[in-house]
C-alpha cells in the first residue's frame, strides 16, 4: 500500500519536530562551547539532560491518559532522601537498597493511581496532594541535606563508558527499552491512550480502562524514583528540596508539551518528552555560552514554552461548534 | 391487529422450529421513575436481518444497550442458544459474540483506524502487540465492510464522518461476531457508502450472521430486513416477517400513546400580513443542515418535529448564534442580522432567548443561588456602571419567581435544590427576564413532572399571546400536537414537511417524520380526517 510513510509521519510529527529542534539546538551549542565538545563537556550535559528526561517519560505516562501528575518531582526529592540512607555499604547492602527506592517510587505512583481511579478525583488535585505528603516524608527522612551513596554506582552511571560515551544515555536508552516501549507496545499501552483520546468511547470498546491508568501511574511513580536516585549518583547526597521537587515537575510538564505530547491525552510519546527535556536543558545551555546573565534564563525558557503552547491552539481554526470550544 | 400481533411476539416466526439464536423475554428497565422498557420480548435468528422500529422514546436505545452490556435490565431473561446470559459490561457482550456500531461513535480520535479495529484484543506476540498482524487484520476487516480505500494507519480524527462509520462497521466485523446491532448505521453515510453497507449486510447475512438493523428509514427496511419488531411506549408490540405490513400499518402500530396532558386552548389566529418577527433563508451548516427556510410571525408557536437528531438543534444553536460558519440568512424584523453569538442574539432589538436542552450543564449553574441564576441573562439591564443594583435585581426576581410559581423556600438556596420541574422553570424564568421577542426552546418538557409541563403549556400559550415568538423542538408528538399553531418536520437536516391546523396530528407527524413517501401521507391525513 502506497503512503504509508505520510501516515507514519502525521502519527510522529511532534517527536520529529522536538528531535529536529534538539539536534539544531545542540549543535549551535556545541559549535559555540569555548572548550569545544570534549566527553566531558558532553557527560555533564548528558547528565543534567537525563535527569530530566526521566521525570519527562514519567510525566508522559500520566499525560497520555488525559492526567497529569504534579508529584513527581516530589517522589524524586523522597527517593533522593531514601537513596542517600539506603543505597550505600556492600553490594549486596546497595542492590537491597536500589530495590527499596524502585518500590517506595513505584508505591507512591500506585497511590495516586488508586486515589484517582476509585475516588474519581482530578488528577491535579490529588497529586498536589500527595506531593505534599510525600515531600513531607523526604523532609521526615532527611531534615539537613547529607547522607551518602554507593560510589562505584553512582560513578558508574554518571561517568563515562569506554570511548567516552556518557553513562547515562545508556541508562537512558536502558530505560526506554525496559520500561517505555514494552508499554506502548502492549495492550495496557494502548488502553492508556484510548482513554486518554475518549474515555467513553474506550470504555464502549472494552478496554481495560482501570488497569490501565493503574499501571501509568505506578509506571511513573517507579521512574520518578529511578530520576531520584539518579540525583543522588550526581550529588552524592540527599536533600529534601522542596524548590528542585517544584521546578522538576514544571519543567516535566514543559518538556512534554515541547516533546509534541498532547497535555489533552491519548497522543505524543515519550521519545519525544526526552527530546524536549534535552531541548529544555539545552536553551539553558546556549544562554550561557552566549554569555546571556543567568537571571534571564527562565525568562527565555518561559517564552520558548509559551510559544510551544500557543503551536496547539491552532486547532481552534478548525472548531464550527463553539460549544466545542467550552466542552 | 394489535392483538394477533402480540400473538406473534409469543411464538416468534412458526414456520422456525428451532429455538432462536438470541432472545429476550419480559426485559424491563426503568430510568427514575421513566419507564424505559416493560416486558420486551424479541428473537434473533441466525442468517436473518432483523429490523427493530419504533418512534422517539419507544425503547430501541435501551434495548439495544441492554444487548450490548451498556445498562443492567431491572427485570427479564436473555437466552443466548437457549442459555440464559448476563452481562456486567460492553466486553461481556462482545465475549458473548454481540458486536454493537452505536449511534454516538465509538472509535478512539487519536489512535489509528487500525489501532482501533484491534482495540479490543489485538493480535500479540510475546505480550506485545504484534503490528504486522493487526495491519493484515485491520485491512482483512475493512475489505469486508467494503472500506478497503481506507488506509489502516490513518488517524480516526483526520477521517470524515461517513468514513469513520465505516472503520466503525470494520471494527465491529474484526471482532467476529455472531450477532451485529447496527443503532441507525447508516444515518451519517455518504450515498455511495450506504450502497456498499448494504451489499455488505447481505454478504454477512450469507455468512450466517445475525444482523439487528435499528433504522428509521422505511425504504432501507423494505430493501434489508427479513423480520420486523415494532416498540411502542417500551414494550415490543409486534413481531412480522417484512413485507407483510404496509408502511401505514406499521405506523399506526408504532403510535397510540396515552395522552397523558391537558393543553390550553387556541385561539384560532389570522395569517398575519405583517413582515414576519423571524425569518430564515436556505440555512446550512456543515451536513447537518441543509438548506432551511421558515418564517415565524409575532404571536406564533412553530413546532420542529421528526425523529431526534434530524438536525432541529442544530437549527436551534444556529440561530443562537453558536455555529460557526453556517449559510444562508436570518432576518429579524425583515432586516438581516450576523447572529454572532448568544450575546448578540439576546440584544434588545433582536431579543432571543434559547432554553437549552440540558439544564443541568447548558441552562443552570447548580450551586448558585436561585436569585443569581435568574438574574444572570438580564445582569446587564439590571446594573448601572456595571455594579449590580440589588433591590432591582430582588424585584425583577420575585416577579419572575411568582409569575412561574416556582417553589423555593427561598431565592437564596442553591438551584441544585429545586426539583427538576422547578429547575426548568428557572431556566425559562432566566429568559424570561429579558422579556424575550423570540423563544427558542429545546425539548423543555423532557424529564419533569406531567403537572409541570401542563404549567409551561399554558405559559408558551400566554408568552404567544402576549406577542412572543415562539420555536418549539419537543421530541414528544404529543406535544406538538397540542400547543403549535404550525409544526415544521425535519429529516436528514432539512425541513421535509410543514403540517398547519388540523394537519398536525400524531399520524402525520410520525409518517413524515419517517419521511414516507407522498401518497402514504396523504392515505394518513385522509384516515386523520375520518376519525
Amino acid at each position: 500500500m502506497t503512503g504509508d510513510g505520510s501516515y507514519w509521519l502525521r502519527e510522529h510529527k511532534g517527536t520529529l519536530l522536538a528531535f529536529g529542534a534538539f539536534v539544531a539546538m545542540f549543535t549551535i551549542y556545541a559549535a559555540n562551547h569555548p572548550a569545544g565538545l570534549n566527553a566531558n563537556v558532553a557527560t555533564t550535559a548528558a547528565n543534567k539532560g537525563v535527569l530530566l528526561a526521566i521525570v519527562a517519560i514519567a510525566q508522559t505516562l500520566v499525560v497520555v491518559t488525559s492526567g497529569i501528575d504534579l508529584s513527581v518531582g516530589m517522589v524524586m526529592v523522597l527517593a533522593n532522601c531514601l537513596a542517600s540512607t539506603i543505597v550505600v555499604g556492600t553490594p549486596a547492602m546497595t542492590a537491597l537498597g536500589v530495590v527499596g527506592v524502585l518500590l517506595v517510587g513505584a508505591l507512591c505512583g500506585a497511590i495516586n493511581g488508586i486515589i484517582v481511579i476509585f475516588g474519581r478525583l482530578q488528577p491535579i488535585v490529588t497529586t498536589i496532594a500527595t506531593g505534599a505528603v510525600y515531600y513531607g516524608a523526604a523532609l521526615a527522612l532527611r531534615r539537613v541535606p547529607g547522607g551518602d551513596v554507593n560510589a562505584t554506582l553512582a560513578d558508574a552511571l554518571t561517568g563515562q563508558l569506554p570511548g567516552g560515551v556518557p553513562a547515562s544515555l545508556v541508562l537512558l536508552l536502558a530505560l526506554v527499552l525496559v520500561v517505555w516501549l514494552p508499554f506502548r507496545r502492549s495492550v495496557i499501552g494502548r488502553a492508556a491512550y484510548a482513554l486518554g483520546s475518549s474515555e467513553v468511547a474506550a470504555y464502549m470498546s472494552g478496554v481495560p480502562i482501570r488497569r490501565a491508568k493503574f499501571v501509568a501511574y505506578t509506571l511513573s511513580g517507579l521512574l520518578a524514583s529511578v530520576a531520584g536516585l539518579f540525583l543522588t549518583c550526581i550529588t552524592y547526597s540527599g536533600e529534601a528540596s522542596a524548590a528542585n521537587g517544584s521546578t522538576y515537575t514544571l519543567y516535566s510538564i514543559a518538556a512534554v508539551v515541547l516533546g509534541g505530547v498532547s497535555l489533552f491525552g491519548g497522543s505524543g510519546s515519550a521519545i519525544g518528552a526526552i527530546f524536549g527535556a534535552l531541548m529544555f536543558r539545552t536553551i539553558g545551555d546556549l544562554l550561557f555560552v552566549f554569555n546571556v546573565e543567568p537571571l534571564w534564563q527562565p525568562l527565555f525558557q518561559g517564552m520558548v514554552l509559551l510559544a510551544a503552547i500557543c503551536l496547539g491552539s491552532l486547532r481552534l481554526l478548525r472548531i464550527r461548534n463553539r460549544l466545542d470550544l467550552y466542552g | 391487529m394489535t392483538a394477533d400481533a402480540g400473538a406473534g411476539v409469543e411464538s416468534p416466526a412458526p414456520s422456525r422450529s428451532d429455538m432462536p439464536l438470541f432472545a429476550m423475554r419480559g426485559v424491563s428497565k426503568r430510568y427514575g421513575g421513566v419507564r424505559a422498557l416493560s416486558d420486551a420480548e424479541l428473537s434473533i435468528e441466525a442468517g436473518r436481518i432483523h429490523a427493530v422500529l419504533g418512534e422517539n422514546g419507544a425503547g430501541k436505545s435501551t434495548l439495544i444497550k441492554i444487548m450490548a452490556g451498556v445498562v443492567a435490565p431491572d427485570e427479564g431473561r436473555m437466552l443466548l442458544d437457549g442459555e440464559p446470559v448476563a452481562f456486567d459490561s460492553p466486553s461481556d457482550a462482545q465475549a458473548a459474540g454481540i458486536a454493537c456500531i452505536f449511534q454516538e461513535l465509538s472509535l478512539i480520535p487519536d489512535l489509528s483506524v487500525a489501532d482501533n479495529i484491534a482495540i479490543s484484543n489485538p493480535p500479540r506476540r510475546f505480550g506485545l502487540i504484534d503490528r504486522r498482524a493487526q495491519r493484515r487484520m485491520a485491512e482483512e476487516a475493512l475489505a469486508r465492510a467494503g472500506a478497503d480505500n481506507i488506509h489502516p494507519l490513518a488517524l480516526v480524527k483526520d477521517l470524515s464522518l461517513s468514513r469513520r462509520q465505516m472503520v466503525e462497521i470494520a471494527k465491529a466485523l474484526a471482532r467476529k461476531p455472531r450477532i451485529l446491532i447496527l443503532d441507525e448505521a447508516t444515518s451519517a453515510l455518504t450515498a455511495a457508502d450506504v450502497t456498499k453497507i448494504y451489499d455488505v449486510l447481505r454478504r454477512l447475512r450469507e455468512d450466517g450472521l445475525a444482523l439487528v438493523y435499528i433504522s428509521h428509514r422505511m425504504h432501507e427496511i423494505a430493501e434489508l430486513a427479513d423480520e420486523c419488531t415494532v416498540f411502542c411506549n417500551g414494550r415490543s408490540v409486534a413481531s412480522f416477517p417484512a413485507g407483510t405490513r404496509t408502511d401505514n400499518e406499521i405506523v399506526e402500530l408504532m403510535i397510540g400513546r396515552e395522552f397523558n396532558a391537558v393543553f390550553p386552548a387556541r385561539s384560532p389566529r389570522a395569517p398575519s400580513d405583517d413582515a414576519p418577527r423571524l425569518e430564515v433563508r436556505h440555512l446550512g451548516w456543515t451536513e447537518r443542515l441543509n438548506d432551511v427556510s421558515l418564517k415565524l410571525h409575532a404571536g406564533e408557536v412553530i413546532g420542529l418535529g421528526g425523529l431526534d437528531g434530524q438536525g432541529q438543534r442544530e437549527l436551534l444553536l444556529a440561530l443562537f448564534g453558536v455555529l460557526r460558519g453556517t449559510t444562508g440568512e436570518v432576518l429579524i424584523d425583515g432586516r438581516p442580522v450576523a447572529l454572532r453569538g448568544p450575546h448578540v442574539a439576546k440584544r434588545k432589538d433582536i431579543g432571543m432567548a434559547l432554553i437549552p436542552e440540558d439544564r443541568k450543564t447548558e441552562g443552570l449553574m447548580l450551586p448558585m443561588s436561585v436569585r443569581d441564576n435568574l438574574s444572570f441573562a438580564a445582569l446587564d439591564t439590571l446594573s448601572h456602571l456595571g455594579v449590580v443594583d440589588a433591590a432591582a435585581e430582588r424585584d425583577a426576581v420575585d416577579r419572575i419567581v411568582r409569575m412561574l410559581a416556582i417553589r423555593t423556600d427561598g431565592t437564596d438556596l442553591p438551584a441544585g435544590s429545586l426539583s427538576g420541574g422547578n429547575q426548568q422553570k428557572l431556566v425559562l424564568g432566566k429568559w424570561l427576564m429579558i422579556a424575550p421577542r423570540i423563544l427558542l426552546l429545546n425539548d423543555p418538557t423532557r424529564g419533569i413532572d406531567v403537572g409541570t409541563k401542563q404549567e409551561i403549556y399554558q405559559l408558551l400559550r400566554e408568552l404567544a399571546e402576549a406577542g412572543a415568538a415562539i420555536l418549539f423542538y419537543s421530541t414528544d408528538y404529543d406535544e406538538l400536537v397540542g400547543c403549535c399553531d404550525r409544526v415544521l418536520v425535519m429529516y436528514d437536516g432539512a425541513v421535509r414537511r410543514e403540517l398547519i391546523g388540523a394537519e398536525i396530528n400524531e399520524r402525520a407527524l410520525v409518517s413524515s417524520a419517517l419521511n414516507i413517501g407522498a401518497e402514504v401521507s396523504h392515505h394518513v391525513a385522509a384516515n386523520a380526517a375520518r376519525t
